[in-house]
């Protein structure tokens, strides 16, 4: 029986009870740890660096994740899969908040000056500043009540996640010196789940 | 056919089934790595402690903090024993520093070739604390224990076509696991000019905290040049040659609109990546914030090896 016969032997509110439960703690482990590794000198020789590259890291996880469902949901034929979409989506921001704030403020010490150039200058921080600033719309409408405002605009609103995605992902290859293979697999992972979206099998299932 | 055969080599052993000298040296890689391996959990870590130096202390950054050896020997990039900050420490334990002869070629009365033992004798050692600033924006204070490359040049006896110095690193994908990718045009190469080689601040490191340098600190013997980015540093060196052009160095090869040349610490010229202006100091802490980067890493006396040149476009 795999977990997903499992879950939905369940009721959908109680399949998208546990499942939510099951992300609130994954989701709260990496922050866990970052305070426990800070606490006892866990952090390397470059503390700020580890924080910058651990929140960020989860920040692109949670946007694969989120984009992840649609494509599972088509697969499985499981709809109250979407119910979770959202608050992996709501993850997604928190820790891309917490990514620019340790960069604002353990790394740049709320120098503002320096964080202007520095986001000018390098072609690496604009556009990661950028994909920051498209979060901020789709976290502000990612309540009911703006649902229910904004009808089918909402959906539409919602795309951007996917010039996010491109963003973030450019963020990182620009970021990296030399040795690209982390980029590449979260890539490969972004692009699988564009292309799920486009397969036969899950285009006709969905309708 | 089967019966010649079995009469030649009776024991019927298929020269198929024979271990190739070249797979039985990488087994013995394997165990040995095994071996060290265990070795490593049973034993503290200051097992690896190498053996002391005898040297001079010098007045050189006498007030400044020193990072902790820890982390020193910790956080390195060594492309050749990994691209990650902490792959050297762990990779870099099978690597053999001893013996170790270093070829001087190229542009000399000469070509001949010098045995860490006895570079080590050709000037005494001394203790020298200079900051290192990486072009990732960070640095560290590190008391290094070397000799002044000066003093191998002279011993090198170069002629008057020597207008620079390439220095090879050690490259053995064997040994060297980051080698077996081509993340640089292996073997690493870098290079000064002759006047620069000269400065009496170019050292030439086998040692750090008074003792012998660790592998991954580019063990046996790496360059030190204190005014200049971290990556002029060439770990290893295998080979010096002088010559008459400018060397290509590895990371110019790599990417020649971020890396010059010169690679000289300013805060005036930006890179594509990393702001240049202002840098982390290793070990000060989550909340220590950043201190601003000097003109040549603070070392203004070389400022006169660069009189007339637009440090805009030699970077």
């Amino acid at each position: 029986m795999t977990v997903l016969q499992w879950a939905s032997a369940w009721s959908a509110k109680q399949s998208i009870y546990a499942l939510k439960c099951v992300i609130w703690v994954g989701a709260l482990i990496p922050i866990c740890r970052l305070v426990y590794l800070g606490f006892n000198d866990g952090l390397g020789a470059n503390p700020v660096e580890f924080i910058e590259r651990s929140t960020g890291s989860w920040a692109l996880i949670f946007l694969l994740l989120s984009l992840g469902v649609t494509p599972l949901k088509l697969l499985t034929q499981q709809a109250w899969l979407i119910a979770v979409r959202r608050l992996l989506g709501l993850w997604m921001f928190a820790y891309a908040v917490l990514h620019v704030t340790s960069y604002v403020w353990l790394d740049y010490q709320f120098d503002w000056l320096d964080i202007v150039k520095d986001i000018v200058k390098h072609p690496y921080v604009l556009v990661g500043a950028a994909a920051l600033l498209l979060t901020l719309p789709l976290a502000a409408t990612s309540n009911q009540r703006a649902i229910r405002a904004l009808k089918q605009r909402w959906k539409r609103l919602h795309k951007i996640v996917y010039v996010i995605g491109i963003l973030a992902l450019l963020h990182f290859w620009w970021l990296v010196k030399k040795d690209v293979t982390e980029p590449v697999i979260y890539s490969v992972v972004f692009a699988m789940l564009i292309a799920l979206r486009w397969l036969p099998l899950t285009k006709k299932t969905s309708k | 056919m089967l019966l010649d055969n079995n009469r030649r080599n009776p024991s019927g052993i298929l020269p198929s089934e024979i271990t190739s000298q070249d797979l039985f040296e990488q087994r013995r890689t394997v165990l040995k790595a095994a071996g060290v391996a265990a070795a490593s959990l049973l034993l503290p870590a200051q097992a690896h402690a190498a053996q002391t130096l005898d040297f001079q202390k010098t007045a050189y950054g006498k007030d400044e903090k020193l990072t902790s050896y820890e982390d020193v020997t910790s956080y390195n990039n060594y492309y050749e024993f990994g691209t990650g900050k902490e792959d050297p420490a762990r990779e870099a334990v099978l690597f053999k520093p001893t013996p170790w002869t270093i070829k001087i070629e190229g542009a000399v009365k000469q070509n001949k070739t010098i045995s860490i033992e006895q570079l080590m004798k050709l000037a005494p050692l001394e203790e020298r604390i200079y900051r290192m600033r990486c072009v990732e924006g960070w640095s560290m204070v590190i008391p290094w224990v070397g000799l002044p490359l000066k003093a191998l040049v002279d011993w090198a006896q170069p002629t008057g076509n020597a207008k620079y110095i390439e220095f090879v690193s050690y490259n053995d994908p064997r040994h060297m696991p980051g080698a077996r990718i081509p993340v640089l045009d292996w073997p690493y190469l870098e290079g000064l000019r002759m006047d620069e080689a000269m400065q009496p601040l170019t050292l030439l490191a086998v040692g750090l905290y008074g003792k012998v340098l660790p592998n991954q600190n580019g063990a046996p013997v790496r360059l030190v040049v204190p005014w200049k980015y971290g990556f002029k540093g060439a770990k290893a060196i295998s080979t010096i040659r002088f010559v008459e052009q400018m060397p290509r160095t590895s990371w110019m090869k790599a990417s020649a609109r971020e890396y010059g040349f010169y690679a000289n610490v300013n805060p005036a010229v930006d890179h594509p990546r990393w702001t240049q202006s202002s840098e982390k100091r290793i070990g000060a802490g989550v909340f220590a914030g950043r201190i601003k980067t000097k003109m040549f890493n603070g070392y203004d006396e070389v400022g006169q090896l660069y009189a007339g040149m637009d440090l805009q476009k030699n970077f």
